[in-house]
């Protein structure tokens, strides 16, 4: 006992007067952190099921299918994060800073539980991200809680009021040509480019919330949309933008009867898919023309 | 009632004194005057690091706004006699209420620039994001989400409404816009009265009430100073600083 307190003095001695303050504060963060790990009061609520941190199971499933690139706290910063390189590559979300890119709330809120819910069953594609389809919805519930308990914004914020999605009106000529009146107007065509290609005159230097470079969805390649293909799904993520990312929120600047021209309008850019025939159709019937690039520069 | 209850009474009017008494202390705390001011001037000594010029040509729209001025970086703005535009002065120190104002200042998109490059505002303090361009802008902030401010990204194509928004917390706060990547700005979030430095490196924090406080000094490049001044009811202190060109 006796020798070892010795010993420490002698290190404390070494370590100079003004390391010892560094050190316990980096203890006492290093041991509170260990307690905010260990009894997390976070729960969650998709339907009837709740999830709860502090289900038995969920650490568990978490150690054993997301630690490897979300790391143990959640950073973001697991062994495998090294070994993506963006653009190509996203690096893994930090669950720390609670910033989502998939949303049904306005930019700069929460993402309510279903959407994290929605996220880990949907993955994200163009990402290491994986479909997690295996799971039970009890599963994936508890994981939406167990996300949520690596950030304190959790218990100091409330999630977003999800935006309101009117329903879907019919397709027509005129919504269509409306829509690409639209995606003139607002420019998307600045990053997406006139064709939908990702080609935009800024594309090139877009760059995410932690600076790394990062390039806007191509329309034309068959990729599907991060967020969901459906529909509602691309109205949302126009209206709502994608957090950490260049892709803005438009919701103060197109009216949701606009907003579902612009769908109609963006269908036409796609390859064939399971949602977009009718649009294809009409955009054919009527001979529709690309943006031109020139007239939209001047 | 007072004959019959004559403890109430007592009671009564004893509340009534503490509360007088109480008012007559607390008062002048609550309605300090804050009239004061501290003022002065911000220079650079040495000579300023050459700023980049700005090529907008991926924007034709950029282009023809600034036909007639060479845009440049923003970093370090100098003025005549070394004065230092665009520094940010706040209390740091000594502060016992807290302010409200009700200014709703504007931070304009205008010829692909930002104006003002740095805008200062108390925590809690309302602002608007305009745009005068003919020609499609994101906003987009990126503060430390852990502080309390949380970044968002909003489109701002031509005509756009504004933009209002707040911070909750003191931070200096970086903007910019993806699809201009020259266009880079500031939110320099404070407690408190605040000035931000005009083109001669002049400023005048107003509104500041009596008492001693520390005065600090913000640059985006060079970073912060501190000074100890003291304000007088009413009176004006003085604060000159000199930041150190690299
Ligand atoms: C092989 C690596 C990998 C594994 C394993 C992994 N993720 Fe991810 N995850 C990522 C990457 C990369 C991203 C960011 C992708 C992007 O930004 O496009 C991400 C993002 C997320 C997001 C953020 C979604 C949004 O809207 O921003 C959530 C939530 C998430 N992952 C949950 C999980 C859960 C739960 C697990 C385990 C069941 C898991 N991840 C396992 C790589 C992984
Ligand atoms: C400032 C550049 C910028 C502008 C302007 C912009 N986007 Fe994007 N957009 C991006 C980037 C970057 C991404 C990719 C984000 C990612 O992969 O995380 C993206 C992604 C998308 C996606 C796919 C999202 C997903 O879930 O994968 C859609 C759909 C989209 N944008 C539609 C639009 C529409 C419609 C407009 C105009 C109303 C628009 N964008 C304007 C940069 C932009």
């Amino acid at each position: 006992m006796n020798s070892q307190l010795m010993r420490w003095l002698r290190l404390l001695s070494m370590l100079g007067f003004f390391a010892v303050p560094t050190l316990v504060v980096a203890q006492l963060t290093r041991s509170q952190q260990e307690e905010w790990l260990h009894t997390p009061a976070v729960t969650s609520h998709v339907g009837d099921i709740t999830g709860d941190a502090n289900s038995g199971r969920v650490k568990g499933d978490y150690r054993r299918y997301c630690v490897g690139c979300h790391g143990e706290l959640g950073d973001g910063n697991g062994e495998v994060a090294q070994w993506l390189d963006p653009p190509m590559w996203p690096k893994p979300r930090d669950f720390q800073l609670a910033i989502f890119k998939c949303r049904s709330t306005p930019t700069g809120t929460l993402p309510t539980d279903e959407d994290l819910y929605d996220t880990i069953g949907r993955g994200l594609d163009r990402s290491a991200m994986p479909i997690w389809n295996v799971f039970t919805k009890q599963q994936r519930v508890d994981l939406v809680a167990w996300i949520k308990h690596f950030s304190p914004r959790w218990q100091t914020e409330k999630a977003g009021t999800p935006i309101q999605i009117p329903s879907e009106p019919e397709v027509t000529a005129d919504r269509i040509k409306a829509g690409q009146d639209v995606f003139a107007r607002v420019q998307c065509w600045k990053c997406h480019g006139v064709t939908g290609e990702a080609n935009g005159p800024s594309a090139a230097t877009l760059t995410d919330d932690q600076g790394r470079p990062i390039a806007p969805f191509n329309f034309t390649d068959g990729s599907r949309p991060k967020c969901g293909s459906t529909d509602q799904d691309i109205y949302r993520i126009f209206m709502t933008g994608l957090d950490g990312t260049p892709m803005p929120s438009f919701a103060d600047n197109i009216k949701p009867d606009e907003a579902w021209d612009l769908v109609f309008y963006l269908r036409t850019l796609q390859p064939h898919n399971e949602f977009n025939g009718r649009e294809r159709e009409i955009a054919k019937q009527i001979g529709l023309k690309p943006l031109n690039a020139l007239k939209l520069s001047q | 009632m007072n004959a019959h209850h004559p403890q109430k009474f007592a009671a009564a009017m004893l509340v009534a004194i503490l509360i007088c008494i109480g008012a007559v202390l607390v008062g002048p705390k609550v309605n300090a005057a804050a009239d004061g001011t501290i003022t002065g001037s911000v220079k650079l000594n040495g000579t300023a690091p050459h700023m980049k010029g700005i090529d907008m040509s991926k924007d034709p729209y950029c282009v023809k706004a600034n036909a007639n001025n060479a845009p440049k970086l923003e970093n370090v703005v100098v003025g005549s006699g070394g004065g230092l535009e665009n520094v940010v002065l706040y209390i740091s120190e000594g502060l016992t209420s807290p302010t409200e104002s009700t200014a709703v200042q504007v931070f304009n998109q205008k010829n692909c620039m930002y104006s003002p490059h740095v805008l200062a505002m108390d925590v809690g303090e309302t602002f608007k994001v305009e745009t005068s361009d003919n020609t499609a802008h994101n906003i987009h902030p990126n503060p430390n989400p852990m502080t309390g401010n949380i970044p968002w990204n909003q489109s701002q194509p031509p005509g756009a409404p504004p933009v209002e928004k707040s911070w909750k917390a003191p931070e200096f706060i970086e903007v910019k816009c993806n699809i201009h990547p020259w266009m880079h700005g500031w939110f320099a979030v404070v407690k408190g009265p605040y000035a931000t430095t005009d083109a001669d490196g002049n400023y005048t924090i107003k509104d500041v009430p009596a008492g001693n406080y520390t005065v600090t000094a913000w640059q985006e490049v060079y970073g912060k100073q501190t000074q100890k001044v003291t304000v007088a009811a009413g009176g004006s202190a003085k604060a000159d600083f000199t930041f150190q060109a690299k």
